[in-house]
């Protein structure tokens, strides 16, 4: 599972939460069941590079919506920070704000640093019962992309028929 | 529950990205397909920082020499910039119609001109550019109306995905995805010697 030992694993019931994605939106993990969901966790909105994380998988939307899978960005910003981060970036997907208390949801997936204060980049792929399929944790700095994530879909899709 | 152990072990093996497919044929390169060192960048025309990698990959060819193979696939980032995909698919129908040396000619004039004003890659200016480079603009214009040249774009950006492109410019040396700073020209350099 990359380099980290505490991230939750393939196998483990992924724990439920619910974070907000607007300020008057609040999203449970629980509502996606039946579909795949991927979270992606990631240091902080704003990162100085214009292809980030957040934008590859901005571009892949279709690529996931062929899995039906929802594509989850979860870090420590508040949801106006999101919010404008969204805007600027002009994201199309959901980003959580785990704010407050802040990275609870990290911790509760093994992924949150507690030095720096926000979460590690971390992946993972949650099938349509709520069971983690794939995890990933990828060395902060590095911007893990999205093959794995693509590969882990389909061996989901193909382990379902 | 067996397939989830299959994936757990897939999950393991995720190792450092590298490049599928291999460099071949239908890529666009400069320098000897003998070269000991091959340099894969995957560009988006209307990313500022594909356009400081671009003096420096340059710079590197220059250093080089014989020993050193470039090539050039499309990434373009549509969310965040619009006129990616169009100066891709111009660039493309170039390489179709003009030639490889005139796909390079107009590869440089893309990110020497993208920065002149907000239309710098515009359409009109795409096709001047094409002009400017001895290639036909009206050729260009109807590739890019009728999205001659997107499939090979796209394809061009999904094995970036499945090599592990990350951001843009992500480069491959030797079929390895290079982590380390491009923009540090000596630990780039360091890294194709």
């Amino acid at each position: 599972m990359g380099r980290n030992t505490t991230a939750l694993t393939a196998g483990t019931i992924a724990p439920d939460f619910a974070l907000r994605a607007t300020p008057d939106q609040l999203v449970e993990l629980s509502e996606f069941r039946g579909n795949p969901v991927i979270l992606a966790f990631y240091p902080a909105d704003w990162s100085p590079v214009c292809g980030d994380q957040m934008a590859l998988y901005n571009e892949l939307r279709s690529e996931f919506a062929e899995f039906n899978a929802h594509m989850v960005g979860i870090s420590v910003d508040g949801v106006w920070c999101h919010r404008a981060f969204a805007e600027s970036r002009k994201l199309h997907f959901t980003l959580l704000a785990d704010f407050e208390p802040k990275g609870a949801v990290a911790r509760l997936y093994g992924v949150y640093r507690e030095r720096e204060g926000t979460t590690e980049r971390a992946l993972f792929v949650i099938d349509g019962e709520g069971v983690i399929r794939w995890s990933y944790v990828s060395p902060v700095g590095v911007n893990p992309g999205a093959d794995g994530i693509l590969k882990a879909l389909e061996q989901l899709k193909g382990g379902a028929t | 529950m067996s397939s989830h152990e299959s994936i757990s072990h897939a999950g393991t093996e995720h190792a450092a990205a590298t490049l599928v497919p291999e460099v071949g044929a239908h890529d666009h390169s400069q320098g000897s397909a003998t070269a000991s060192v091959t340099l894969v960048e995957y560009g988006d025309y209307q990313c500022p920082h594909c356009r400081r990698a671009f003096p420096l990959v340059q710079k590197l060819q220059k250093r080089l020499g014989d020993r050193l193979r470039f090539v050039f696939r499309n990434f373009p980032l549509n969310e965040a910039h619009p006129e990616a995909l169009h100066a891709a698919e111009a660039a493309e129908s170039v390489a179709v119609h003009s030639g490889e040396e005139a796909f390079w000619s107009m590869h440089d004039a893309l990110y020497t001109h993208q920065q002149d004003s907000e239309y710098a890659l515009d359409d009109e200016h795409l096709m001047k550019y094409a002009a400017d480079i001895g290639a036909d603009p009206t050729t260009v214009g109807m590739d890019l109306e009728k999205e001659v040249h997107q499939k090979r774009v796209k394809a061009d950006f999904m094995s970036g995905v499945r090599s592990g492109v990350n951001g843009t410019p992500t480069f491959f040396i030797n079929g390895v995805r290079f982590d380390g700073n491009w923009s540090d020209i000596d630990e780039f350099g360091a890294a194709l010697s």
